[in-house]
């Protein structure tokens, strides 16, 4: 798959999801579009690891973005979905500008802990703020398209396709971005930090702007879980929700904006069947799955829809 | 002729080692300089504290008549001060092409071209041209064309110095600081990678400064030389005269020439 083909096949996607989720029954609705929730966080983790960061707190911005989301529909009875998206996606990437001036300075190690810490902050924040339910977190308001409730067998589909929508609006714009002297830094900036430097360029500045694209992504995604499962609590910030983005990221592999949507995909699909088998011990499935993965497909699966020899 | 950079009283020192002690130099556009000196003389530390890498404890640096000391690597390479480097620092995983498309891009984005919602492909600064073009171009004066596709970090020891020294050059830089251009590279290449880097940089008229130990490739080279000793300069003129003169001879030729000495006199393993 070459980069010149990405749009066109991010297009042929979107209608294929759209053709496909009115035939589709409605638990899968549901998965694809809890998949393109995730699928945006780990967009934006694809960025920071083209980089050289990894980082295991993005759970934050997830968190962010799903109350920013919340707060909004409880306290303005705002239920537009766009709406409560784009809010987000902005709360994450504000909170993402200020505290980019400190994570933009830190790199391997330091920079995940540092992102880990920060996210449990707001874990521990959350459980003991009583106004916003603690630990229990609280419902989310159904909500509305463009001010229309869709009946309620078309909720699901209707949800799904404005997901589909803004999900391909987003990876085309990253898809563009990292075909921008800026975006094209990532790897020279894993490999030669000073060289960087050296030829002119701030790798700190670049690193920032990664880092609130990645943060706006993981918000927006937030929010979409946040009104897809109708319910937000403090385990959206918790660990173990960044500990499934990285999974998703080493499970689908950082070669197109397209591999983390599959990886997400893949996610769900592995968790649900597996949760459906064993519910006990449906994380050694997933552990056996990622495993594997890493073994024989150690650039992801993705490296599968890559011509032999390209690379 | 006008100097371009003008370092005045520059010192610096390391805890107790003096690494430059009253350095004065006037550097003049569209010469060609040989740095000469043993290790740990200072070559490196003046370089360095034009690049911006190191601040000196007191002097200051003029370039273009504007006070450059204080200023960040990356602000000195954006106004055409560029320097390579003694161990070639390449993005490894990339190939040639890709890296020399990486400092074209830089160069565009510093240019306020090519970003998010630019159309088309936008001409490099200085060049006229879009960027593939250009690093092409640039890859085959360097004699790197074969090589454009082959992972940096597979390039033998001459290749990687000579695309180093290309990446410099992305910018046209109007001072360049060649650390040692031909260290690690054969005898019997030497002239050849430097009579191929001389042409291709002073095509575009950019004052070179290169720090060398091979006095013939100094001598055939540098139109002028600097010799440091200990953090000073002890020479400052044309060839022939700087390695003649009798501190020079004791202090950085003799110490080559002992060194060359000593390293044949010891019976081989």
């Amino acid at each position: 798959m070459s980069a010149e083909r990405t749009p066109r096949t991010l297009a042929l996607t979107l209608v294929a999801i759209l053709a496909a989720g009115l035939f589709a029954p409605q638990w899968t609705l549901f998965l694809l579009t809890i998949a393109l929730a995730k699928g945006l966080v780990v967009l934006g983790l694809m960025l920071l690891l083209r980089c050289g960061l990894v980082s295991f707190g993005q759970a934050l911005y997830y968190c962010i973005g799903a109350y920013a989301a919340g707060m909004l529909g409880r306290s303005t009875g705002v239920s537009d979905l766009l709406t409560l998206m784009l809010a987000g996606m902005v709360a994450a990437a504000l909170v993402a500008v200020v505290l980019g001036f400190l994570l933009a300075r830190y790199r391997s190690i330091f920079f995940g802990l540092l992102s880990l810490a920060i996210s449990m902050i707001l874990y521990g924040l959350l459980v003991k703020t009583e106004a916003l339910g603690s630990s229990d977190g609280f419902n989310v308001l159904p909500s509305t398209l463009f001010g229309v409730r869709p009946a309620d067998d078309w909720v699901r589909y209707a949800v799904l396709a404005l997901a589909a929508v803004v999900t391909f609006v987003a990876a085309l714009a990253v898809h563009r971005y990292l075909g921008t002297p800026l975006g094209r830094l990532a790897p020279a900036i894993k490999d030669n930090e000073i060289r960087v430097e050296y030829m002119g360029a701030s790798a700190r500045y670049a690193i920032h702007v990664k880092y609130v694209i990645a943060a706006a992504l993981a918000g927006l995604g937030g929010a979409l879980a946040a009104t897809t499962v109708g319910h937000i609590d403090p385990e959206m910030a918790y660990w173990t929700t960044s500990g499934e983005f990285i999974f998703i990221t080493i499970l689908a592999g950082t070669g197109s904006v397209l591999a983390p949507f599959l990886g997400a995909l893949i996610f769900g699909i592995i968790h649900t069947v597996a949760f459906d088998l064993s519910p006990n011990t449906w994380q050694m499935v997933l552990g056996a799955a990622l495993l594997v993965v890493i073994v024989f497909l150690p650039n992801g699966v993705w490296s599968l829809f890559r011509r032999r020899g390209a690379s | 002729m006008a100097a371009i950079l003008h370092a005045q009283g520059l010192y610096k020192s390391f805890g107790a080692v003096t690494a430059a002690s009253d350095i004065n130099a006037a550097i003049e556009k569209d010469s060609v300089l040989g740095l000469i000196g043993t290790n740990g003389a200072g070559k490196t530390t003046f370089i360095n504290m034009i690049t911006g890498y190191l601040k000196p404890d007191r002097g200051r640096i003029h370039y273009e008549g504007r006070d450059i000391t204080e200023l960040a690597p990356r602000d000195i390479t954006r106004i055409g001060i560029c320097r390579s480097f003694q161990i070639p620092q390449l993005y490894a995983s990339l190939t040639a092409f890709e890296n020399m498309m990486i400092g074209i891009g830089v160069v565009l984005q510093n240019a306020g071209r090519g970003g998010f919602f630019a159309r088309g492909r936008p001409h490099v600064p200085g060049y006229g041209l879009p960027a593939e073009d250009v690093a092409e171009r640039l890859l085959e004066r360097f004699g790197l064309a074969e090589y454009r596709d082959k992972n940096a970090q597979v390039l033998p020891g001459g290749v990687r110095k000579l695309l180093d020294i290309a990446l410099t050059m992305v910018a046209k830089p109007k001072i360049l600081l060649l650390d040692e251009p031909t260290s690690g590279v054969s005898a019997e290449e030497k002239f050849a990678i430097m009579d191929m880097i001389m042409k291709a940089v002073r095509a575009e008229g950019t004052t070179v400064l290169f720090v060398e130990h091979d006095m013939e490739v100094v001598s055939r080279f540098a139109e002028r030389v600097l010799a440091f000793y200990d953090g000073r300069i002890i020479a400052d003129a044309p060839p022939a005269q700087a390695l003649n003169d009798p501190e020079v001879k004791r202090f950085v030729v003799g110490g080559a020439l002992q060194r060359l000495d000593e390293a044949q006199s010891r019976p081989r393993a």
